[in-house]
């Protein structure tokens, strides 16, 4: 047994480790601990009085090894690993143990479990802290060319605000066209300001900033590497276009005689043509051909957008680039998709022609959508004289999803307004509670009011065409409890407009697993920390903006996207990252060649030698997963601050009252070969 | 399918009494497509919504013995019930029994009583129309029409329980039963009604109440062109059927649609005769309306195929936008 | 004060009574129950409206309403429910509580389930002729005339039994439903039926 002095120090964490865990008893076991040197237990061990104790015994005492018994190394490894580096000693050599998340908040109604629990997790940290060996962290240049996917508001916002501090951006979108969802709408709540007033400047700028390199119609495959240093995989899209020669006329797609419904911008309220561009103020101006529904690649005629365009920039035979960039930085903003309303059966949507959903409504009231501008039912020509909103579709329902969307209340005002601006029919909306927080939009909802909409306060249970009484006929009919009245009520409309949930993108985990990121139990992109740590990732240097992270609205995802910019800049200033060390490690004297660890490593980290006939782990690309580690044959791959000893001393100290005196437990009777 | 599409049959009370036709059509057609159904001996009622609403566990035990007898009948460990509340009940036993183990222990303690075991779960329980349109197939089916319902508009009618709480169908627009009844020939009218309630046991409690309800669908059916309404269910078809008169007489109404079992419908497509499948015992004649079968049905109503200019698109699944050439 | 008693009270009862039946305390008054149900019209109380009042210990009230003699078990609350609340099993709770409180409301059909229960406990099997007969006769008595006629009709067309079918093995029937009726009659153990 090695010859340690160790520090043990117990965290209260006010109440919530002391409130349970009995911290005086801990601690004071925790000294007759073999080589520990001190133990003592503190109400708050992050505060800097609590560092200072540390960096005090550890100069005074000579500690060796340090152990802090309080909450996630997520938070606070760093401020001790800090501490120490402090008092001279290497950070590497500290160790948490988790007494919060893994004791005293499970076990609240077993304090003693908790405190016998907390004991054995010290006794574990304790061990493995004898084991830790001293390591340097990798120093890496940072690469100043930031990656942001996704052009939506929040995309647009990061992109421009570090292009503006003159660094380069590489912007990729996967749409013909940046700009998002807002690009769909017409007004914006709660100032009912002209969207495309306030984003098509921005859209603008993106489109002629030196520093921003913008690819639409491309989406990203495949990433490597490590903060400061990704490389990315790109591909672009073959538009059919040489946008060398197009000027964005239109003669194509006015010739195009392919018409299909546009599911993505017009949320299939309307149509396009095979070759298009999504709407007029589109960035860039350039059309793409789609393949799927263009008639030439169908039967080999047609080419109709050929024939008529001035200067020849039809270019049926295109193909798919592929872009290598290499990155310092990447934010995510790849935003949100609508929940399919077909999937609550109730509303009748896709039945009942004049049950719309709400992004179809925001076409609808667009001036450049489908019907000018002019709200119509389905058959394009009556003017509705009544017009449900249904609240809360697919939100905040365990049957779909069990959160709120945050923006919907507030887009249901909006539309309510609109409705009465352009038809003068009566509004009725069916909530379950009016959600309107955040600056200036309670008065919004007092001005709705003032408008006399009518709100009725119960979760619509059906909208259907069966008549049951007189004046039902031939109208859509809403059945909910009016429920501050207790009684039920039918109300007969025109027109029904179902505010569905943002949901996370179809494909979010598959991006997410691509990037290297988690996602919620709802999908979303997760966030670092939910308070402190917004907008970063667990992956380091990689950054998430806007609706990708949960729903919000336009204020919050431009807010984001911002955040992530000061992020990114933040490390570019620094010029060069610290790499956690935690890396496999293969003694080249002891490997055998047989090359078992090269197809396995995930990241593709791992390198033949051929002229040594040996394995070397690439420490730039290694993530210190362990994969080689524990499938080498002759072990004799080190996962460095992982060692083999370092565990199993962790593992015997957890299960330190297991143990008679001269007896081990049963697992570490496995020695390694 | 089973194999060799053997079934273990629990018809229930109702189609020994009022649901008769029932019995008799889903006999002569389960004979026709070659299916074996193997009666439960001795079985018992399944409890209906009466026994539960007053003591749960003897009515969980009520069900088990059915379960457990069902589960010594031999033959395929799949149970197959016509009646939409015996599968339900039945349903719901064998599900509870396995998902809340401290039931499932407490109704095994009450069937020892009486000798009996029912390890729940280990029976799938099954509505008569989830095996004809699943096991069965529409293919299948579509082979044996021999007599196209060919002029006859129906207006399928689920009822609640075959859907509800929660049997893999969807909840409230199911189209299986539709499906079908294209196969055989018929017309089928949309019918925003097809799985709201009939009133159920209401009948006997509040007559106001439970006319209301069945007038809601009769109208509907109606509104929408029905030449009959076609059920699943000993007591739908009874409500429907039976207090027809009332309706009208309470409501003032004319209502006049016969309704059918989708057995009996699915026997005369076959080209079996109204005798073999139990025609006759209903209160409102099917006969006017079957003899529609065969005849040409007037042109549909103006119905443009090609949208008007100004129209806007219908909801379609993305990616299944057609061209609009 | 609400749940301070040591005793549970009836919202405590009922939700250990029905399987899954913990779910209500996450009811978000919406009304989706109240607005689905066919005979919401009819109830002295929604469905929702009764959950409120079993959360602030109306119990008598509870008890007394028509709510749950009204469900017609359609399950469209149910599957509506956004918190998934098993609301027809709670229907079926409210009901057994207000029989065993001898509290029903006076529309209940109480003695319905009774007779239906009779029968089914007496021959294995239902007995809608009897059934009908026997409750329209307590409950309805002009009323009978009238249904007669249809009764009658039914008769005629084979589509009614004027005697009960009885099963073979009743002894065994009746030996499991006493044993399940002595199970029942003891007090729900901590943690409900689940
Ligand atoms: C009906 C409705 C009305 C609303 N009205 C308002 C309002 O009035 N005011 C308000 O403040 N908020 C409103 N909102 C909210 C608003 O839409 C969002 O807050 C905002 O659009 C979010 O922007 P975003 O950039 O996060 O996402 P998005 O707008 O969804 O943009 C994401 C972008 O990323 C692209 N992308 C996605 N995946 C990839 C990928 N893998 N690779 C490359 N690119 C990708 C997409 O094509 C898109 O361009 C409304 C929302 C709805 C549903
Ligand atoms: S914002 Fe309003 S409408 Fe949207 S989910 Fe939340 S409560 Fe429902
Ligand atoms: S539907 Fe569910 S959540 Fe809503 S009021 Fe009824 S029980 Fe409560
Ligand atoms: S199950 Fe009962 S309470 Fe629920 S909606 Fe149907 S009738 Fe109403």
């Amino acid at each position: 047994m090695s010859e340690e002095k160790i520090g043990v120090y117990v965290c209260h964490c006010g109440h919530n480790i002391a409130g349970t865990v009995n911290v005086e008893e801990v601690s004071e076991w925790a000294g007759h601990l073999p080589n520990v040197a001190v133990a003592k237990n503190y109400k708050f061990m992050c505060s800097s009085l609590g560092q200072e104790m540390v960096e005090e015994d550890i100069k005074q005492e000579g500690l060796t090894r340090v152990v802090v018994a309080a909450c996630s190394p997520h938070m606070h490894e760093p401020t001790f690993r800090g501490a120490c580096q402090r008092a001279g000693l290497n950070p590497y050599l500290f160790e948490m143990a988790n007494i919060r998340e893994h004791a005293s908040w499970v076990h609240q109604d077993d304090k003693e479990a908790a405190t016998e629990k907390a004991k054995a997790i010290i006794s574990g940290a304790v061990r493995r802290a004898e084991e830790l060996e001293p390591l340097e962290p990798f120093r890496a240049p940072i690469n100043e060319t930031t990656l942001v996917v996704g052009g939506g508001i929040a995309g647009i916002n990061a992109a421009l605000e570090i292009a503006n501090s003159g660094h380069k951006v590489i912007l990729v979108e996967r749409e013909p066209s940046i700009g998002g969802h807002m690009a769909q709408f017409d007004k914006t709540f709660p100032t009912l300001d002209c969207a495309a007033c306030i984003l098509t400047p921005k859209m603008f700028d993106v489109g002629n900033n030196p520093n921003i390199e913008l690819l639409t119609y491309s989406e990203v495959e495949q990433v490597d590497g490590f903060v400061g240093n990704f490389t990315v995989r790109i591909r672009k899209r073959a538009r059919m276009i040489d946008t060398g020669l197009c000027t964005g006329c239109g003669d194509c797609w006015e010739r195009c005689p392919a018409k299909v419904i546009d599911f993505v911008y017009e949320s299939g309220l309307g149509y396009r043509t095979a070759v298009y561009r999504p709407f007029p103020q589109a960035v860039p101006k350039y059309p793409v051909i789609d393949t799927e529904s263009c008639i030439y690649y169908k039967n080999g005629r047609c080419k109709a957008c050929e024939k008529f365009c001035p200067t020849g920039a039809i270019k049926f035979d295109q193909q798919d680039e592929v872009v290598v960039a290499n990155v310092g930085n990447i934010v995510l903003a790849t935003g949100y998709d609508l929940f399919d309303a077909r999937r609550i059966p109730a509303y009748g949507y896709g039945r009942l022609a004049n049950v719309f959903t709400s992004m179809e409504f925001e076409r609808m009231t667009n001036a450049s959508g489908p019907t000018n501008g002019k709200v119509l039912l389905r058959d394009g020509v009556t003017q509705p004289e009544s017009v449900a909103i249904i609240h809360c579709v697919g939100s905040r329902d365990k049957n779909t999803n069990i959160y709120c969307s945050a923006t919907c209340c507030m887009a249901a005002l909006k539309f309510a307004h609109l409705v009465k601006e352009k038809t003068h029919a009566q509004v009725y909306n069916f909530y379950i509670d009016m959600r309107t927080a955040f600056k200036d939009y309670e008065l919004f909802y007092n001005r709705l009011l003032e408008e006399g909409t009518h709100f009725i306060r119960g979760r619509a249970a059906e909208v259907t065409d069966a008549a049951r009484q007189p004046g039902e006929e031939g109208k859509l009919i809403v059945q909910a409890e009016d429920t501050l009245i207790g009684k039920q009520r039918r109300v007969p409309v025109d027109m029904v407009i179902l505010m569905v949930a943002m949901e996370p993108r179809a494909d979010a985990s598959e991006v997410a697993h691509r990037f290297g990121i988690g996602c919620s139990d709802a999908g979303f992109f997760t966030e670092r920390h939910p308070k402190l740590d917004p907008v970063a990732t667990m992956n380091e240097g990689i950054f998430i903006a806007g609706t990708c992270q949960g729903p919000k609205d336009i204020p919050a995802s431009v807010a984001q996207g911002e955040a992530t910019a000061a992020r990114v800049l933040s490390l570019i200033g620094k010029g060069e990252v610290q790499v956690e060390p935690v890396r496999a490690r293969i003694d080249e004297d002891r490997c055998s060649g047989c090359r078992i660890c090269n197809n396995l490593c995930p990241y593709g980290a791992i390198d033949f030698i051929a002229e040594k006939g040996v394995s070397r782990v690439n420490p730039a690309q290694c993530k210190g997963c362990g994969t080689c580690v524990a499938a080498c044959p002759s072990q004799v791959i080190t996962g460095q601050h992982y060692t083999y000893d370092s565990i199993m001393a962790q593992i015997e100290g957890l299960l330190y009252d297991q143990r008679t005196p001269d007896e081990h437990v049963r697992v570490l009777e496995m020695e390694p070969a | 399918m089973t194999e060799n599409g053997t079934y273990v049959y629990y018809p229930g009370c109702s189609l020994q009494s009022t649901g008769r036709a029932y019995d008799t059509s889903t006999k002569r057609v389960a004979q026709h497509l070659n299916l074996t159904l193997n009666e439960i001996e001795d079985w018992n009622c399944c409890g209906a919504t009466e026994y539960f609403s007053v003591n749960a566990l003897p009515a969980y035990s009520l069900v088990a013995r059915n379960l457990a007898l069902a589960a010594e009948t031999g033959g395929a460990p799949e149970v197959v019930a016509p009646c939409s509340a015996c599968y339900l009940n039945l349903r719901k036993t064998n599900d509870y029994m396995h998902k809340f183990k401290k039931l499932g222990a407490q109704v095994n303690q009450a069937l020892a009583a009486g000798g009996l075991h029912y390890e729940g779960g280990s029976l799938r329980v099954r509505h008569l129309l989830d095996i004809i349109v699943q096991d069965v197939g529409y293919d299948a089916i579509g082979a044996q029409v021999t007599r196209p319902l060919q002029g006859l508009r129906v207006a399928p009618y689920y009822g609640c329980l075959i859907v509800r709480p929660d049997t893999g169908y969807n909840t409230e627009y199911p189209t299986h039963l539709d499906a079908l009844m294209t196969t055989l020939g018929a017309t089928v009218v949309d019918f925003p009604m097809k799985t709201h309630c009939c009133g159920g046991h209401m009948t006997q409690i509040s007559e106001e109440v439970a006319y209301e309800l069945i007038r809601r669908i009769l109208k509907n059916a109606a509104d929408y062109g029905a030449d009959a309404i076609v059920t699943l269910c000993p007591m739908c078809q009874l409500n429907l059927d039976a207090y027809q008169g009332q309706v009208n007489r309470t409501f003032n109404t004319d209502f006049n649609i016969p309704v059918m079992f989708f057995t009996q419908l699915m026997g005369l497509a076959f080209g079996l005769s109204t005798d073999e499948l139990g025609f006759g015992s209903e209160m409102v004649p099917a006969m006017p309306a079957l003899s529609r079968i065969g005849r040409e049905l007037p042109e549909e109503r103006e119905r443009p195929k090609r949208r008007d200019k100004q129209a806007l698109p219908m909801p379609t699944p993305r990616g299944s936008g057609r061209s609009e050439s | 004060m609400v749940h301070t008693s040591p005793k549970p009270g009836l919202y405590e009862q009922i939700m250990a009574e029905t399987p899954g039946g913990e779910a209500l305390v996450t009811c978000l008054q919406c009304g989706t129950c109240g607005g689905s149900c066919p005979s919401g019209a009819d109830m002295d109380s929604t469905p929702r409206r009764l959950f409120a009042m079993l959360m602030a210990d109306m119990d008598d009230a509870v008890l007394e309403s028509n709510t749950p003699w009204y469900c017609v078990s359609c399950y469209y609350c149910t599957v509506r429910c956004p918190q998934a609340i098993p609301i027809t099993d709670l229907m079926y709770t409210l009901k057994q509580s207000a029989i065993a409180a001898g509290k029903f409301h006076k529309d209940a059909h109480a003695n319905f389930s009774d007779s239906f229960i009779g029968y089914v406990e007496q021959f294995g099997r239902s007995f809608e002729f009897g059934l009908a007969t026997r409750f329209q006769l307590t409950h309805h008595p002009l009323r009978t005339v009238r249904k007669s006629g249809l009764g009658f009709d039914m008769v005629r067309r084979g589509r009614l039994h004027t005697a009960p079918d009885r099963i073979r093995n009743m002894p065994q029937l009746t030996a499991i439903l006493n044993e399940a009726k002595r199970i029942a009659a003891q007090p729900v153990p901590a943690g409900g039926v689940t």
